[in-house]
């Protein structure tokens, strides 16, 4: 059931015809931050209004969308975009990686490789990696076209001399084709090497902020480090509960009030499909999803 | 046995529906009606007017029901349903020294062509509360006593200023000034973006600019030449007629500071002016704006920037908006599992090598 009062997937074809010429320039610069008139939607700033104009402007009516949010199908915000969606555009939706043409998702890349043909759309608070070296923009887009990272690098250094290892534990910048220095959203470090190299299409939409980035298909994609600290993609040192999972990334969730924790896998259709499939951790019943 | 926490989709359906019931209220209380918000409640109308940029007392009464009251939720519906209506055209710029005025006040002359208009202000209220609007069935108040309607043109303080030379000239510009909301800003910015920005922007955030000005924080100096309220008409070229028609009527506030300059190498010592324009009856938010642009000048008009934070215009400009201040406040409050996992099993990594190192030192 598609609401007749607006257009499909909501925006109108001029405001979808502008995010999409975005979407190529970003898609033609990896890792450049293409300003883009974005519109004021009808859910708030910080709850995914650039993923959503970048959805509503990649959407076709035979695409099958999938939206998660901290990695499950099942969160209350994931839920709402997924029906508003469902209710402008009409598309067919699932909770299945593989049988998603387009996924919108915030912290979160899935744990299936993604395939060529889908699309997997980032909702991103602060596009800027360098905004809390240098606040101002005016600054920072200067850097960018000057290449001027060092900042960066001093603050990784920093962190090393101070703590003896790189403190970023999400949104770890990254370099993209030897170029662009990105913010990847705010995705845990574990997510990162999936950035790179990935047969789909990866778009990034800012809102508030007015921007929007990509990583074209197969785009050589870095984690910043040292030669002598190289990068490494961690994640809590357990188990799925539910699935036995041992490599894919974990929500601690508290069972009660005297330190009992146990900790699952934080995306839902991934768990689901390996208990499905036979693989049952401690805690994990046959059947129950 | 564990079952991770579903009914996301339920949750959200009730919630709607116990937000429907409070913003109701108890049944056995009368409705509150479109009409009665916009007439007696027409200055929370104009503030979401102003910040929603839509001029439609109707629509912003309506938001402001649904809203429960809270204008910046009102604001927030009304720019939603703002961004989705067609642009049919430009009108021209409104003559405001054409304005049928309610108020017309100057604090540099005691009189002046036009006179000193005070209108329905709350200036000389005394702050008391009137225990009389508290009784039900209120009399409506007696007709306030009215003067013979005047015909003539109400001129500007500051041309009268300014046929001395006394006080700066602006530029009449013929460029259609950029729309931030069909554009990304870019900065700098130029003047009527700024001023765009700011007419739209959160009425506390730029009072307490324009008040930070005040107390010392980039100083101009600020006298009201003059605030004015009243009506204007908004009238629109139409190509296929060849001239301009009067399509409207639009409420306003405006406020023109007359703001002291000493000169510099290549002018002579002159007034400076600051700029305030907001739709409705909204003269504490035009007299801060004129405040805030007259101190964003600073550069234009040859003076020192003193690191002041309404002197700092991608400070002002990034911050004013108030639905894009509250999502992103507000957002924190969504789920952040995923990012606060992370942090905690790094905190742990360095809690456990700093305890290891400790105990190595011992």
């Amino acid at each position: 059931m598609t609401d007749q009062a607006y257009n499909f997937a909501y925006l109108d074809e001029q405001t979808k015809g502008m995010i999409r010429r975005a979407i190529l320039k970003g898609l033609a610069v990896p890792g450049y931050q293409v300003p883009f008139a974005s519109r004021e939607m009808p859910m708030p700033y910080g709850w995914g209004t650039g993923g959503v104009q970048v959805t509503a402007a990649c959407l076709t009516p035979e695409d099958t969308l999938k939206v998660i949010d901290q990695g499950a199908d099942d969160t209350t915000n994931a839920v709402s975009i997924r029906k508003f969606f469902q209710r402008t555009a009409g598309v067919a939706v699932t909770e299945a990686t593989t049988e998603a043409s387009i996924i919108q998702t915030r912290h979160r890349i899935p744990e299936t490789t993604l395939s060529a043909g889908q699309i997997l759309v980032y909702q991103v608070p602060i596009p800027e990696p360098l905004r809390f070296l240098e606040p101002r923009e005016t600054e920072t887009r200067k850097m960018h076209e000057l290449e001027e990272y060092g900042l960066m690098q001093v603050k990784l250094y920093e962190d090393i001399a101070r703590h003896g290892q790189i403190a970023t534990a999400y949104a770890y910048p990254v370099r993209v084709e030897g170029r662009y220095v990105m913010d990847p959203s705010p995705i845990p470090k574990f997510d990162n090497p999936k950035l790179s190299g990935s047969a789909a299409i990866q778009l990034f939409g800012a809102g508030r902020e007015q921007r929007i980035y990509a990583l074209p298909p197969y785009s050589d994609v870095v984690s910043l480090d040292f030669d002598d600290h190289p990068f490494t993609a961690s994640k809590a040192a357990h188990d799925c509960a539910l699935c036995g999972a041992s490599d894919s990334y974990l929500d601690e969730v508290i069972t009660d009030d005297a330190g009992g924790r146990m900790f699952v896998c934080s995306d839902t259709d991934f768990c689901g499909g390996r208990r499905a499939g036979g693989h049952l951790g401690a805690l994990g019943v046959a059947g129950a999803l | 046995m564990y079952v991770a926490v579903k009914g996301g989709e339920r949750a959200i359906e009730n919630a709607h529906a116990w937000l429907a019931e409070e913003r109701r209220g108890d049944p056995g209380i009368a409705e509150m009606s479109i009409a009665q918000i916009r007439a007696q409640l027409a200055l929370a109308v104009n503030r979401v007017m102003a910040e929603g940029s839509l001029y439609d007392p109707d629509l912003a009464a309506l938001a402001i029901k649904q809203a429960r009251g809270d204008l910046i939720e009102a604001v927030f519906l009304i720019r939603a349903y703002r961004t989705t209506l067609p642009r049919l055209g430009s009108s021209c710029p409104i003559e405001t020294a054409q304005m049928a005025v309610i108020r017309r006040i100057s604090a540099t002359y005691k009189d002046l062509p036009g006179g000193q208009v005070l209108g329905p202000t709350f200036d000389y209220t005394h702050r008391l509360l009137d225990f009389k609007l508290a009784a039900e069935g209120e009399m409506p108040p007696p007709p306030a006593p009215t003067a013979p309607a005047s015909c003539e043109d109400v001129p500007h303080v500051t041309a009268m200023l300014n046929r001395d030379g006394m006080i700066q000239t602006e530029l009449r510009g013929t460029a259609t000034p950029p729309d931030l909301t069909r554009t990304p800003m870019e900065l700098p910015a130029n003047r009527a973006l700024r001023l765009q920005a700011i007419t739209r922007g959160d009425e506390g955030f730029i009072l307490s600019m324009a008040y930070s000005t005040q107390r010392g924080y980039g100083r101009t100096h600020a006298f009201v030449g003059e605030l004015r309220i009243g009506t204007v008409a908004v009238a629109m070229e139409i190509a296929e007629l060849g001239f301009a028609v009067d399509i409207g009527a639009i409420e306003v506030t405006e406020c023109e500071t007359v703001n002291q300059f000493t000169g510099s190498k290549t002018e002579p010592p002159q007034f400076t002016r600051g700029y305030g324009l907001v739709f409705g009856q909204t003269e504490r938010k035009a007299i801060a704006m004129s405040l805030v642009d007259r101190a964003l000048r600073w550069r234009e008009l040859g003076e020192d920037f003193v690191g002041a934070p309404a002197q700092d215009e991608e400070f002002v400009l990034m911050h004013a908006d108030n639905v894009q201040a509250t999502g992103f406040l507000e957002h924190i409050k969504l789920p952040h599992y995923v990012d606060f996992q992370a942090e905690l099993e790094l905190v742990r990594r360095l809690r456990a090598e700093a305890l290891a190192t400790q105990e190595a030192a011992e």
